[in-house]
């Protein structure tokens, strides 16, 4: 998986958040490599997301990205901002759109192709806690080809004190 | 012919799962989550953590599982291959980490059909061993009612 504009993001001042706020974009370029990780990884083996046949007989353009799998790089745009992958008290989405991920370009394979995704977010509201503790609420979005392929996907957050 | 007298009900619990500092390292790896606390059990301890931490999508790994084998229960009717996953919700009482054993207990709580097409929604709450509310998630569920 490689991460292009995210990987050389800075630290946000966490201080400085306000409504509003947009969090620190993210690019990832998923392959065929990343699916088949993230299915040993998670246990979601469906063939849809590694065999095209399968994707193919179910009108599917070929094979996709698990629906999880993009809700968890939405999850990463959080986390990364945030740096605390605890930090996340609730989280959702709907999953409104699948993202093929190719590995044939013009009759040629190419492994390296995949999918770009794009996820953003902004800061939709802070509550303060009787006890002071802050939280937020993020609304995330993750585009592939220019469309959206998460709906209603948001977190909310723990702030640091 | 999908079984309506399930909605409603709580299935068995699970067996405990094992939450293990390797499998948090590799869906870390897996979803390209690169925060310390997810890797290294000093930074982890560091920021207040008992272990490693695990990402917020995780819960997938134990609760699917559990959410399969009841969908492929031939009692219940439903078409598994082809089911599609419509949305996911996750809530935490706290964070996931290392050591953890977790039990999950799946409820069934709604069943639509529509135009041919069931939407299921499955809550599942997870549990330490001893009882310490640790999550929720909720998943909806769709698949194509049998023709027959």
């Amino acid at each position: 998986m490689s991460a292009t504009a995210g990987s050389e993001r800075a630290r946000t001042d966490l201080t400085d958040i306000v409504e509003g706020s947009e969090l620190p974009s993210l690019s990832v370029r998923l392959t065929r490599t990343d699916l088949i990780r993230y299915a040993g990884a998670s246990g979601d083996f469906n063939p849809i997301h590694w065999n095209d046949r399968v994707a193919e007989s179910v009108e599917l353009p070929g094979v996709v990205a698990h629906g999880m799998l993009t809700m968890a790089l939405g999850g990463r745009l959080v986390t990364e901002w945030l740096g605390d992958p605890g930090a996340v008290l609730s989280y959702q989405a709907r999953f409104t759109r699948p993202v093929p991920v190719p590995d044939v370009v013009d009759g040629v394979d190419d492994p390296t192709l995949g999918a770009v995704l794009e996820l953003t977010g902004t800061v939709k509201s802070i509550s303060v806690a009787d006890d002071g503790a802050r939280t937020a609420r993020v609304d995330i979005s993750a585009k592939f080809d220019g469309k959206a392929v998460l709906g209603r996907a948001a977190a909310v957050v723990r702030l640091p004190a | 012919m999908v079984d309506e007298s399930y909605v409603g009900r709580t299935l068995p619990p699970s067996p405990p799962y094992q939450v293990g500092r390797e499998r948090i390292r590799e869906f870390a790896t897996a979803v390209g989550e690169r925060s310390p606390l997810c890797h290294d059990v000093a930074a982890a301890r560091a920021a207040g953590y008992p272990d490693l931490v695990a990402p917020p999508s995780f819960p997938v790994v134990f609760t699917m599982p559990r959410i399969e084998l009841f969908l492929r229960d031939p009692g219940f009717g439903w078409r598994f291959e082809g089911t599609v996953h419509g949305d996911q919700k996750i809530e935490f009482q706290r964070p996931i980490h290392a050591g953890d054993e977790l039990v999950t207990v799946v409820r069934v709580d709604g069943l639509r059909t529509r135009a041919g097409t069931h939407m299921l929604t499955l809550h599942c709450a997870v549990s330490t061993i001893d009882g310490e509310p640790v999550c929720a998630t909720e998943a909806l569920l769709l698949s194509q009612e049998d023709a027959g």
